[in-house]
């Protein structure tokens, strides 16, 4: 029926997501710029002593960079929902939670790594120790994934519904917790001196988990949805 | 015969009937577990040692914290059976339970919050404890949002079944990382009370209390699975002739 191998599909796809999110430059740069934003309000409503922002400055990083992945969810599957590509995919031959992966990644790339990316610069501005500033870009390279993949499946459920936005935040914000814990607890240990390999395997054991399970729950729900 | 039991359950029908004469029996028994629990609990069992006679509120607020679990274990079975087999009853169970979880989940913060004001001498504090029933309460909410946003219940049932699945994945990393949060951040103004090992004049009104809870689950989910039911068969003949001859 098709000619087209798996990979081939996988790579067309990813390539697709990225010439479309490439092509509207804009909207890419929104959930960086709420980043910036949100993580620039907080020393303006608790003032500006460097101890109280040192102290708060990895969970305000991280509290802002889930909030941006949660403002940026929502895109994944919108667009090819309305224009009906997205009842082309399930209609094709290869699994759907392989090329559900594809948009994941797609996804993760056009709004994950900006955030890495402009992490280092909010953690001077947070007095956040230079120590732990790897440590924080590493926490945001193994979690921000880990926000898009669980996130894909609150977005599959409610991908149809008109006001799908807040009941969205209802549905992944309390699956994010775990990564929030222990990424902060990660940057506040390097912050003081101490190892932190322990949350690193954690968080990396999160990754793999819903790097295996994430993308059949969103086929199922994507299922469902266009049902 | 159990097999024919179940096979037979899956028709809304002997469902909705045999549903009918149960609720009667949990209803029943569950007043009377409660009467004497309540009486154990309040007035025949000794106060705490240290805590005087504010531990009595346990009585409420352990038992509901356990069904607020069970609740959602339950919810997330039938859930998978709805999802894999299709059984139109498992469905309308799973969002049956989600409003009785939820209730009972805010029931035990609320007594909890009651509870830790003398103790603890605060409403709340982010133990892992409270912290993860309050995240439960969350998750409860997101699928009775999720409900009633979809507008076709049938959907509306299996996409909340996915959730719950999602959730009960995510329950024991949420409860572990909490608690591991937990440890590393606690301040040393909480200190909790070393709970002795319990005796038997209090464990015998808990037990009961435990007991009471489950029955009072199993008549409203039924009670709100058959108003359920109802709704979504309205249309078809068996609800029009029950109607019908009821009507005579």
């Amino acid at each position: 029926m098709s000619t087209l191998s798996l990979t081939s599909a996988f790579t067309l796809l990813l390539k697709r997501d990225l010439t479309l999110a490439y092509r509207r430059r804009s909207e890419m740069v929104n959930p960086l710029l709420f980043f910036v934003l949100v993580t620039a309000m907080f020393p303006l409503g608790i003032g500006n002593d460097p101890k109280l922002i040192q102290a708060v400055g990895p969970g305000v990083v991280w509290v802002a960079a889930l909030l941006a992945a949660l403002l940026s969810l929502d895109a994944m599957f919108r667009a090819d929902y309305e224009d009906g590509s997205l009842e082309q995919f399930m209609l094709s031959a290869h699994p759907v939670s392989i090329l559900v992966l594809a948009k994941v990644l797609a996804h993760w790339m056009v709004t994950g790594l900006p955030l890495f990316i402009a992490a280092p610069l909010l953690a001077m501005m947070l007095n956040i120790p230079n120590e732990a500033i790897p440590t924080l870009m590493l926490t945001l390279v193994l979690g921000t994934p880990v926000l898009s993949l669980i996130g894909s499946v609150g977005v599959a459920l409610t991908v149809g519904l008109r006001r799908g936005g807040v009941i969205l935040s209802l549905l992944v914000l309390p699956l994010f917790v775990p990564v929030l814990i222990f990424a902060t607890d990660a940057v506040n240990s390097a912050g003081a001196g101490m190892p932190t390999p322990a949350q690193f395997y954690i968080l990396t054991a999160m990754l793999v988990g819903s790097l295996v399970l994430a993308p059949p729950a969103t086929a199922a729900s994507l299922r469902i949805s266009l049902s | 015969m159990i097999i024919r039991f179940f096979h037979n359950m899956g028709s809304p029908r002997y469902f909705y009937n045999v549903a009918g004469k149960m609720i009667p029996w949990f209803m029943t028994s569950f007043l009377i577990l409660l009467l004497a629990g309540l009486y154990y609990g309040l007035f025949d069992s000794p106060p705490d040692y240290q805590q005087k006679d504010s531990v009595r509120i346990m009585y409420i607020h352990v038992p509901a914290a356990w069904m607020s679990m069970f609740i959602y274990v339950v919810m997330a079975v039938s859930g998978l059976i709805s999802l894999v087999w299709r059984i139109k009853i498992t469905e309308i169970f799973v969002i049956s339970s989600a409003t009785v979880g939820a209730s009972f989940t805010f029931l035990a913060l609320a007594t909890g919050s009651l509870w830790g004001k003398p103790m603890w001498g605060a409403w709340w504090v982010w133990d892992a404890r409270l912290t993860s029933e309050l995240i439960l309460l969350f998750l409860y909410l997101g699928i009775i949002a999720l409900h009633s946003a979809i507008e076709d219940k049938r959907v509306a049932a299996r996409a909340v079944s996915i959730l719950a699945l999602v959730g009960v994945v995510n329950i024991p990393i949420i409860h572990y990382s909490v608690e591991w949060w937990n440890t590393l951040h606690q301040t040393a103004s909480v200190t909790k009370f070393d709970k002795p090992s319990m005796d038997i004049s209090m464990l015998i009104p808990l037990l009961l209390m435990a007991l009471s809870f489950k029955l009072y689950y199993g008549a409203v989910v039924l009670m709100r699975a058959r108003a359920e039911l109802l709704e979504r068969d309205r249309n078809t003949r068996w609800v029009l002739e029950m109607v019908e001859r009821d009507v005579k």
